[in-house]
């Protein structure tokens, strides 16, 4: 565990290992981010068809990228499990679809500046609050929502707004829009 | 830039869930690129996508130590891996349209009515293009199969749903039937992405559209 977390507090486990690799390359954060999402990528491909060798080969690429790539993270542009799902589905696109998802320009602030704790915890409250509207919703909501997220949509159903997801949910995300909004409001380079 | 036309949610959770097509995915990677207010929509949807992600009941394999313990193994040692990011943006062009040219000016073509374009991928899912619509001159009348997607990259179009600049996207559905004229002074550029063949009123157009491949 990384220890010495008072800079940390109040930060969820996830984020916190991802930081410490950040910070401190620690490798034993890494294996627990590891033994955490290993699984659920796992899960989420399974939902889109993909097994066999191609899963390991997605987990672990994915993996070994948050690795190298963790200097890039900050915490209140992102979750720790936003920053991994996005790493990991651009990489079940390259190996399982052999192709490439267009990404957009990066903004133009290199390295980013060091985050106000105020809105990384903020970001971070909206994430606790987000994960329990999604376990109190319906079954067959809570369905139509992992379906909207994880890929498993079809044109069609993309074309006829499926899976929209309902209610607290909907206005969670919308909270987080707005925290989003103004962290790049006010870190927009000159 | 003052970006009045933005994406529409779904298509921007479809864009990060990965489950557009590539076409559609370089239009809204572009403009996304030009509009801070769509960037935020994109980290909120990945946000919700990775508390999805948290909340999945996990699926354990009886190899998974095995598999942690070959990538802790080979952490220090493995090659670097490059980063995502598209190329750097060129004049008008954002990188992911840099990207979709494969990094050159593009080729225009000439499609008649003084129209060029470049076809820079198409599949059977989907096509992008670049347009270069001389200033005043109208896009032949046409409805959709399907969905159109059209960002402007340089001068501007209206059509009866309204008057698009540069960054601004159009969204045209299934059933509109538009005829885009460019607006004065300087020529449009644009994005175009689709998934199924326009379908031209006029009966010229409709002559030309397999030699335009529109």
């Amino acid at each position: 565990m990384p220890s010495g977390d008072e800079p940390h507090a109040g930060l969820d486990e996830q984020t916190r290992w991802l930081l410490a690799v950040r910070d401190r390359r620690d490798r034993q954060a890494f294996a627990r981010l590891f033994d955490f999402y290993g699984p659920r990528l796992r899960a989420m491909l399974a939902r889109l068809g993909c097994t066999g060798a191609a899963v390991d080969d997605v987990i672990q690429d994915a993996l070994l990228r948050v690795w190298q790539k963790a200097g890039q993270f900050d915490p209140a542009q992102a979750s720790a499990s936003a920053w991994i799902f996005r790493i990991a589905r651009n990489r079940y696109i390259d190996i399982v679809r052999r192709d490439t998802r267009p990404m957009p320009d990066a903004l133009a602030v290199e390295p980013p500046p060091e985050p106000d704790p105020g809105e990384v915890l903020a970001l971070q409250a909206e994430g606790a609050r987000l994960r329990a509207a999604l376990a109190e919703l319906p079954k067959e909501q809570r369905r139509m929502v992992e379906m909207a997220y994880l890929g498993e949509l079809s044109h069609r159903e993309i074309a006829e707004e499926t899976g929209l997801p309902l209610g607290t949910v909907k206005s969670r995300i919308r909270l987080a829009l707005e925290r989003l909004r103004y962290h790049l409001k006010e870190h927009k380079p000159p | 830039m003052t970006i009045r036309h933005h994406l529409p949610a779904r298509l921007i959770r479809a864009y990060a869930a990965g489950s557009l097509p590539k076409s559609f995915a370089t239009v809204v990677a572009a403009h996304i690129s030009l509009c801070d207010e769509c960037r935020a929509q994109l980290a909120a949807e990945e946000f919700a996508a990775g508390a999805v992600l948290d909340s999945l009941p996990p699926l354990y394999e009886p190899g998974d130590e095995r598999l942690r313990e070959a990538l802790l193994a080979r952490l220090d040692g493995a090659p670097h891996l490059p980063d995502e990011a598209p190329p750097a943006p060129m004049g008008i062009f954002p990188g992911p349209v840099v990207q979709a040219l494969g990094g050159r000016p593009p080729r225009w073509r000439r499609l008649g009515g003084g129209i060029r374009q470049e076809i820079l991928a198409r599949d059977a899912r989907g096509s992008v293009r670049l347009l270069h619509i001389p200033p005043g001159t109208a896009v032949p009348e046409h409805s959709h199969s399907g969905l159109e997607l059209t960002l402007v990259l340089a001068g501007s179009f209206g059509d009866a749903t309204g008057h698009y600049g540069a960054g601004d996207v159009e969204v045209a559905d299934e059933g509109l039937a538009h005829a885009p004229v460019a607006g004065p002074g300087a020529p449009c550029i644009c994005l175009a992405a689709t998934d199924a063949p326009l379908r031209f009123r006029p009966l010229i157009p409709r002559l030309l559209q397999p030699l335009m491949r529109i």
